[in-house]
């Protein structure tokens, strides 16, 4: 029987008393009101004889005064028998309150070079130094004993070099192992291991949770907790480039206070809502209020319409060392690391400033020696001043290349990802402002003077745009009309490529249009990581989902390359596959860029979740149906360790490397096809078995009941012989008039 | 496998049979008429009319004598087959959900629906095989379910146990001749109702479908689930194939919620399995609704399905099917030669 109130074991001789309970006691003891709140005590004042003591009085008072006016004789500083102060005094205020606020004001301001006044509660006091609770003998802290961790990149020398990935379903979040056509091979699954999402740091070492409370991360082998930041009501995080420091905002201020400790956390953070963190220490560095985005437009209702708020609001420089923020129209304000002061103790003013992005690697600049870091910013036009696109360097804050632009509706801004190239695709409209057209300015960073080559007659408005992950060519896709929100059928779309002219130097000449497919319905475009190929998609469309897998560098027999007409531009655009997954909502490319995982997410819509795994080529390896499939993010990988010279190596060897892999593959196929032959095998003969049993146990059965089949079965075989008759008339029109009345 | 269209009824389809010898197929749909076609070209043979409601249910005795049918009138009825004469009717205080002749044609059961005071039960008629003579009035036996409704009963190998799946997900063995309940196994997933039962041409072990998603093979006499399967979408029917070891199954999405979403969306495919090896092998398209029952030749040359769209449909099975083998099938074939 199961233990229920009814049925409570008695115990008649049991002591209460006896139980010791002094641990809770003291872990849940409630702190009354004990009507000391409104008192402080100052520490830490000038030591003074008795006739300045009136003074120090004054100049105190003064002080605190900032915060919150102390009572009427509200302040006892004690002499000793010498009478000269003993450098603390006693102070009471009107309220708790005040007293509160006084605390948080002036603790620790200087009164003079040698002096800060420290301002604590009375109960603080008691509560902490009081009651033995400090011991008068300093025992130094222990220091725990070194402790080997898990290697946190343990992932990375799995002996086939697969690759991981997240998947969140239903409520589930695991860890698999990529096996191509075959079910992922599972690391570790866990139940509600996140409450909102999963996330992958930059470089893959940790797994993101976020929780309620705050954010975990997660890593090694044994995937245990690797730290905790608090932050209750977390909405976003976001990781600087090199997973040293941690962003994390939630949309409602921090409260934090002495009703609502967060542990890490002190009074500095409450009413904040970003958090910067140091990940190795897992302290919060510094942390910022949200600043809301000034808003022109208004809704039905005359209430300004809130902006859609820019994430990550923190831009990381490409090495950590600076982040910044810019405050929409007025300036840019950048930090420099760890200390999170602002760069020369001020916010960088650039008038109007709607948008800037830091390049995303060291920019090498022609001629610039020093260290550098590059940004790259735009404004709009203001009164009779032009629309400007700048570079500017930091830290020396100097605008390294400005250029002019009119009739600028928007602007959006794409950097190379090696910093060579920013393309900054400029939205004008007419003087009409009826039509709009696309301009593509793009910033050669590398070369001598920051060379603006400007790509027009774009006619349509490009809805994305993106650049080649280490290459120079660009994909962007067109529509005639703007998409407007909420419109069943979104208009065609049109699919244009671009490549640098062939020159003979060597150095990629000016941009070029390759080819444009239009008629389509794609509005995404996912590069692999490593270049060369691109996926073109249709996401979250109601008709259509298709995905366009192209080779930028195909290799074309020489018949053909005669007969090419763009031979002399950095490209041989091929179209290698075409897929189409109903409902997809996602696309991410493997590290590696040898897969392609295409997801239907349950956060998006519920028909059909899952996830498909196409090769770089577009052959569909994979597809399985996952019910409430929310995630699927593949573990980024660090940068190789391997030098230029060495992976050129391994690239013209690669012959001899895929004989043997592909001899594994081959090997591994056979044993999993001996082992699900062997596993039909053992099922049919258990089948056989089973149904043998069967049929001797019917068998038993009938005699039991003295059913006698032999001469039944004898019909049977007659009929059988007799074969069965099938009459079947057939109607065979052999005239046909009509009558037409 | 072309199929043959048999477009006959005004309403979705509830049941599908074919007799015993598989030449007729007997169907009954919401418009309150049962059908008889010929299944090798799918004229029809002759309808049945009566019954005041819509129709949940038909079985054909196993000498194609007597037809038994239930429906939402409250009424099941007996029919001759030959000549379509209506030979007796018992009315009921609800709904017959199924019916079911014995192997030897000489019992017959009734699932009733439960309603505002009145439970499940399972109802057993001893029935004259005589179409000449006189049917019983007094049921031989009630097996009243009180825990929770079945919704589908067959009679097991010489009519030993009344097998019934429940609308929990459960199925149930009973003695059939005292109703005693000897056993009693959550196949499915907890309350997920189980659609349809079928049974293997020995009956010594059957087949169940469910709302999860998933149908069952289970052995009659140990109650033991032998085999699953898992599909995508919610069942309605599910069938053995003789002959070859496969197993059919038939759903889609529920029929309230398919205006809600896409024809794609709604699955509306019979998906064939190996029974053996719960691998699926192939599915079959055409439907433009929720399959609600699938039968098969009792010679395992062909199936029909009914659907919510009031079409049956039925294939006749084309070599390929017949020679389709796994590796390890042709071996044991060539070995036991």
């Amino acid at each position: 029987m199961a233990p229920s109130y009814d049925n409570l074991p008695i115990d008649d001789d049991f002591d209460e008393s006896e139980i010791d309970f002094s641990d809770l006691q003291e872990q849940y003891e409630v702190r009354l009101e004990e009507g000391l709140d409104a008192f402080v005590v100052l520490d830490g004042l000038p030591r003074v004889p008795e006739d300045s003591k009136a003074k120090l009085q004054k100049y105190v008072i003064r002080k605190l005064t900032e915060a919150a006016k102390p009572r009427e004789d509200g302040f006892f500083m004690p002499t000793n028998d010498e009478g000269m102060t003993e450098g603390f005094a006693f102070v009471e205020f009107g309220s708790p309150a005040e007293a509160a606020a006084a605390v948080k004001k002036c603790h620790g301001v200087p009164l003079d070079k040698r002096h800060n006044m420290a301002v604590n509660k009375l109960t603080d006091i008691e509560r902490y130094g009081g009651g033995g609770r400090i011991e008068d003998e300093y025992t130094p802290p222990t220091i725990q004993p070194f402790e080997q961790k898990e290697h946190l990149r343990s992932w990375l020398g799995d002996v086939d070099g697969r690759d991981q990935m997240v998947m969140y379903r239903g409520d589930k979040v695991g860890v698999f192992w990529n096996e191509k056509e075959d079910a992922p091979e599972n690391v570790v699954d866990r139940e509600h291991w996140t409450d909102f999402f999963v996330q992958w740091s930059p470089l893959g070492t940790y797994l993101t949770s976020l929780h309620g409370q705050g954010v975990q991360l997660w890593g090694g082998k044994s995937w245990h907790r690797q730290k905790r930041f608090a932050h209750p009501g977390v909405n976003l995080v976001d990781y600087s480039p090199n997973e040293k420091y941690l962003v994390t905002w939630s949309h409602r201020p921090l409260q934090v206070d002495e009703n609502h400790p967060v542990p890490t956390l002190s009074l500095e953070e409450d009413g904040k809502n970003y958090i910067i963190w140091d990940i190795a220490t897992g302290k919060p560095l510094r942390s910022f209020v949200t600043l809301d985005v000034p808003s022109s437009q208004m809704d039905d209702a005359g209430q300004p319409i809130k902006k859609k708020m820019q994430w990550p609001t923190f831009k990381w420089s490409s090495d950590d060392k600076y982040v910044a923020r810019m405050t929409q129209g007025q300036s840019i304000s950048v930090y420099e690391t760890p200390r999170m002061n602002l760069l020369e103790k001020t916010s960088i003013k650039i008038e109007g400033v709607m948008d800037f992005e830091w390049a995303p690697a060291l920019p090498r600049r022609d001629g610039v020696k020093t260290y550098e870091q590059l940004f790259c910013y735009w404004t709009p036009e203001l009164g009779s001043n032009p629309a400007k696109v700048g570079l500017m360097s930091v830290p020396s804050k100097e605008v390294v290349r400005t250029r002019n632009l009119f009739n600028v509706s928007d602007a959006k801004l794409h950097w190379q990802s090696e910093a060579a190239y920013v393309c900054v695709k400029v939205d004008r409209h007419s003087k009409s402002k009826k039509s709009l057209a696309t301009n593509l300015e793009i910033f050669r960073v590398r070369e001598k003077g920051v060379p603006v080559e400007v790509v027009e007659a774009i006619k349509e408005t490009v809805i994305n745009f993106a650049w080649e992950p280490k290459g120079n060519r660009f994909v962007l896709i067109t529509t005639g009309e703007i998409p407007a929100a909420g419109v069943a059928v979104p208009p065609k779309t049109s699919v244009s490529f671009f490549a640098p002219e062939r020159t003979k130097s060597g150095i990629p000449g000016n941009f070029h249009h390759v080819r444009t497919v239009d008629k389509k319905n794609s509005n995404a475009i996912f590069w692999s990581p490593k270049g060369r190929f691109v996926v073109v998609a249709t996401l979250q469309s109601q008709q259509s989902f298709d995905l366009d897998f192209w080779d930028l560098s195909f290799e074309k027999s020489k018949e053909e390359k005669d007969k090419d007409s763009d031979k002399d531009l950095m490209c041989s655009l091929q179209l290698m596959n075409t897929g189409d997954h109903y409902g997809v909502t996602d696309v991410e490319w493997d590290p590696t860029g040898r897969y392609v995982a295409t997801v239907a997410s349950a956060f998006r819509h519920g028909m059909e979740n899952g996830y498909h795994i196409y090769d770089f080529k577009g052959t569909l390896l994979r597809e399985e149906p996952v019910e409430r499939f929310k995630q699927f993010l593949w573990r980024p990988r660090p940068a190789t360790l391997l030098s230029k010279e060495e992976q050129s190596e391994i690239r013209r060897n690669l012959r001899n490397y895929s004989r043997i892999f592909d001899e594994q593959d081959l090997a591994k196929k056979n044993t999993a096809n001996r082992a699900v032959v062997e596993a039909r095998r053992r099922q049919l003969e258990e089948w056989l078995a089973w149904r043998e049993r069967a049929i001797e146990e019917v068998r038993e059965d009938e005699e039991d009941m003295g059913i006698d089949h032999s001469e039944e079965e004898k019909k049977e075989q007659e009929e059988e012989r007799k074969g069965e008759e099938i009459e079947e008339v057939v109607e065979e029109i052999i005239d046909e008039t009509e009558e037409v009345a | 496998m072309r199929p043959i269209l048999l477009s006959g009824h005004e309403r979705a389809l509830t049941q599908v049979k074919y007799n015993s010898d598989g030449d007729i197929i007997f169907s009954v749909s919401k418009d309150h008429v049962i059908c008889a076609w010929f299944s090798a070209n799918g004229e029809r043979l002759g309808t049945y009319h009566g019954h005041q409601g819509a129709l949940w249910t038909v079985d054909v005795d196993s000498r194609t004598t007597l037809l038994a049918s239930g429906g939402a009138d409250n009424t099941l009825r007996l029919w001759e087959v030959k000549s379509g004469k209506l030979l007796k009717t018992w009315d009921f205080p609800t709904a017959i959900k199924r019916v079911e002749f014995s192997p030897d044609g000489t019992q017959l059961l009734a699932v009733m629906e439960k309603r505002s005071g009145h439970l499940g039960a399972i109802h057993v008629f001893d029935v004259n095989p005589d179409p000449e003579g006189e049917q019983t009035n007094e049921q031989s036996l009630r097996i009243v379910c009180d825990e929770s409704k079945a919704t589908v009963a067959g009679f097991s190998y010489l009519a030993k146990y009344i097998i019934a799946g429940h609308e929990d997900g459960s199925v149930t063995k009973y003695d059939a001749k005292s109703g005693e309940i000897l056993h009693n196994i959550q196949v499915h997933e907890d309350d997920m109702q189980i659609t349809d039962l079928q049974w293997a041409p020995d009956r010594t072990y059957f087949i169940t479908s469910s709302k999860d998603k998933t149908a069952k093979l289970v052995s009659t006499n140990e109650l033991e689930v032998l085999k699953s399967y898992t599909t995508d979408t919610p069942l309605n029917s599910a069938a053995i194939t003789p002959v070859k070891d496969y197993v059919i199954l038939g759903g889609g999405q529920a029929a309230m919620d398919v205006t809600t979403t896409s024809a794609r969306q709604g699955k509306f495919e019979a998906r064939f399995y190996h029974k053996i090896f719960m691998e699926e092998i192939g599915r079959v398209r055409g439907h433009f609704g929720p399959l609600n029952y699938v039968a098969v030749h009792p010679k395992g040359t062909g199936y029909c399905s009914g659907g919510e769209d009031g079409y049956v449909r039925v294939h006749h099975f084309d070599k390929p099917y017949f020679d389709f083998m796994y590796e390890v099938e042709r071996e044991q074939a060539q070995a036991s030669l």
